[in-house]
């Protein structure tokens, strides 16, 4: 969200406006005497749009920004509930300028982009006017040290007056890149002030997950609040890699690929069966334990869009008759919670034990077909039946 | 022949004394790989099973020849363990370790570039070229002969998948390169080999969505593959702007859509199967009809 970007900004030394971010609007008062001057109260949401949706809004006196900040609190902008606002310098704007830093996947490097006609949404930008948009690679070696900067600023060609500063702010801001470990880094716009000031008035920084063990306290801080009624967050707590979907199927597999791969297979096993889709992905990796799965198993069934469940694994170092074991325990675990019918496909390393498991547990609510395609037809048909 | 491992390479395991990599090494070895030796600085001079553990990277090549190695190490320390093989030219580094920061992928690629090592992954099963050698973690039980079909997969589990179904006709090589953002070695890396292998007949090429590899990919089959290609893409029905698992797996607007691959492959002469068995089908006709 904005107000972490800003903090992330500050911290490496990229000029923001002093601002506050507050979740009780009583609290706008005390930061907008601070700041002293007009401020603008913004809605902290994942979310573009704000100003459209009203999640924006100027006041003049320390008053008026407690009342901007009670309507604000609680506006529901495409989805996400508005819990915290930031309440920040008022600023003219002169010119709006855009910077960012990126992992560039298909060069395998950095990419630096820079314009001087911010503001606007920058993939707009690239697609209508791409010769306003610079990118420039950045070494991985490297990285963006001053002679680099003053290459980005040139090539974007930022004004004489201003290059300076911006390409100490981009020095500053690749500091925020490379030591946080951001995929990627925006500030959108980087403005001057009538009184020529140049700072970031809005930002998106995106973290890497897979770095956060050198990154705890910025993860901790910024951790999403979970709701109890969200699925992605419970199994989150779980170490579940989970993403819930719009579909009635449940899925459960092993391996991204091969879980993505089921996805697909069950919506176009779908389209015979009323259009039902996958309802989620959940990729229970190597292990596939009884308590992975019976985890799993208990938030797919939570999940009250769900008519029937998909267990699709292949055993490469998984054996399949572990996996068989952990369904048969998970369906135990859950007793009478286990409601929907399930239908399950093992391949791979010791299938026929797994087969054996399976069948002698002969529970009701299991159905176990060969092939991947057979079993992705039969879950649907038991979700196109069961509405 | 195959590509990349054959039955001549010597193995070495860096993280032989973890619980993953001596479990894999014992796998490995099962399978005929020839590990050679083990790197871990604090048990230089000990064994796993015989296999003796060397202090350096530079020290277990001296000693024993070998010219890959498998990493096993933990994403912590897998950036300083990579640089070392590379420090040391080794020839192959199959980096297995899921959860690598990127930033580290990125730095030791860079870093790779003009020095003689070729890296794999991170975050892959590796690769096996069945009856001659097995580097990483690919069950060598799924497919055990060899054969003339090659492939490569950005997904482990659907590279299983695929030499299960395929397992009648056999495998050159197999290569699962990895589903991290950045990856060492891709898909036009391995179609690069296969189509100079003259043990290779027919390609099978695994997708997903998320970037622009396998549209690149198509763009190099038209001009440089005469050898048959089989292309299969995962995650048609994957929402946009939601990570599926693999880093790498996430789709930005109308880019990186495997409706976009598979348009890119077919446009190519590749043809595309809606599902693993379906690709497997059309290769089985084009093994066939060979």
């Amino acid at each position: 969200m904005e107000y972490q970007a800003k903090e992330l900004f500050a911290k490496h030394g990229v000029p923001v406006l002093p601002g506050e971010t507050i979740d009780d609007a009583a609290d706008a008062r005390a930061v907008a005497e601070r700041i002293g001057k007009p401020v603008v109260v913004k809605a902290q949401v994942k979310t573009g749009g704000r100003g459209k949706a009203g999640g924006v809004k100027l006041a003049d006196t320390p008053e008026e920004a407690v009342a901007r900040a009670e309507d604000i609190l609680g506006l529901d902008i495409k989805g996400h509930i508005v819990r915290k606002v930031l309440v920040t310098e008022a600023s003219d704007i002169d010119t709006e300028y855009y910077v960012s830093f990126l992992l560039d996947r298909a060069n395998r490097t950095y990419l630096a982009m820079a314009s001087v006609e911010g503001g606007m949404d920058i993939e707009q930008l690239a697609v209508e006017r791409p010769e306003a948009l610079a990118r420039v690679p950045v070494d991985a070696l490297v990285g963006c040290d001053e002679a680099k900067a003053a290459e980005i600023v040139a090539a974007a060609g930022f004004p004489s007056d201003v290059s300076a500063r911006v390409a100490e702010i981009l020095v500053s801001l690749w500091k925020v890149f490379v030591e946080e470990e951001a995929t990627l880094v925006e500030v959108n716009p980087l403005v001057r002030t009538p009184d020529g000031r140049i700072v970031a008035l809005d930002g998106k920084v995106t973290l890497d997950g897979n770095a956060e063990f050198r990154h705890e306290d910025v993860f901790t801080r910024y951790a999403d609040v979970v709701a109890d009624d969200d699925l992605e967050g419970r199994a989150k707590s779980k170490d579940l890699n989970y993403v819930k979907l719009d579909g009635q199927v449940g899925i459960i597999g092993n391996g991204a690929g091969l879980v993505m791969s089921t996805l697909d297979v069950v919506a176009y096993a779908g389209e015979k069966h009323g259009g039902v889709k996958p309802a989620n992905f959940l990729d229970i990796g190597g292990g596939a334990s009884a308590q992975v799965m019976a985890d799993g198993l208990e938030i797919i069934l939570s999940d009250k869009d769900v008519r029937s469940v998909f267990v699709n694994v292949f055993g490469g170092i998984t054996s399949c008759d572990a996996v068989a074991d952990g369904i048969v325990q998970a369906l135990g675990m859950l007793g009478a919670a286990a409601t929907k019918p399930l239908v399950v496909r093992l391949d791979g390393n010791n299938v026929e034990e797994g087969h054996r498991i399976l069948e002698a547990a002969n529970h009701p609510l299991v159905t176990v077909v060969d092939t991947m395609d057979g079993a992705a037809d039969k879950a649907a048909e038991l979700a196109g039946s069961n509405a | 022949m195959a590509i990349f491992l054959t039955a001549e390479s010597k193995v070495i395991v860096q993280g032989i004394t973890g619980s993953e990599g001596t479990k894999h090494t014992r796998r490995m070895v099962a399978s005929g790989s020839n590990v050679v030796g083990g790197v871990n600085p604090k048990k230089a001079g000990s064994d796993v099973d015989g296999i003796p553990v060397f202090a350096t990277v530079a020290e277990a090549m001296e000693t024993t020849g070998a010219d890959v190695s498998v990493l096993f190490v933990p994403p912590a320390f897998a950036k300083s363990a990579v640089v070392e093989a590379i420090d040391a030219s080794m020839p192959l580094a199959v980096v297995i370790t899921e959860g690598i920061p990127v930033q580290d992928s990125a730095w030791f690629w860079a870093y790779a570039q003009g020095k003689a090592t070729r890296i794999i992954g991170p975050n892959c099963p590796g690769l096996i070229s069945p009856g001659r050698s097995n580097a990483g973690i690919i069950p060598a039980t799924i497919a055990p002969t060899a054969g003339r079909i090659g492939l490569v997969s950005k997904s482990g589990t659907l590279t299983y998948q695929m030499m299960y179904e395929l397992r009648e006709f056999g495998f050159s090589t197999a290569v699962g390169i990895g589903g991290d953002p950045v990856i060492g070695t891709t898909h036009i890396d391995c179609l690069q080999a296969f189509e100079a292998d003259p043990e290779t007949d027919a390609i099978v090429m695994i997708g997903e969505i998320g970037g622009d590899a396998e549209e690149r990919a198509a763009d190099y089959i038209r001009e440089h593959v005469t050898k048959p290609v089989v292309g299969y893409v995962a995650g048609f029905t994957a929402p946009e702007g939601k990570t599926m698992g693999h880093a790498g797996a996430i789709v930005s607007g109308s880019s990186g859509t495997a409706a976009a691959k598979q348009e890119a492959l077919e446009a190519a002469g590749v043809r595309v199967g809606k599902t693993p068995s379906a690709a497997a089908e059309l290769m089985r006709e084009v093994m066939r009809g060979l």
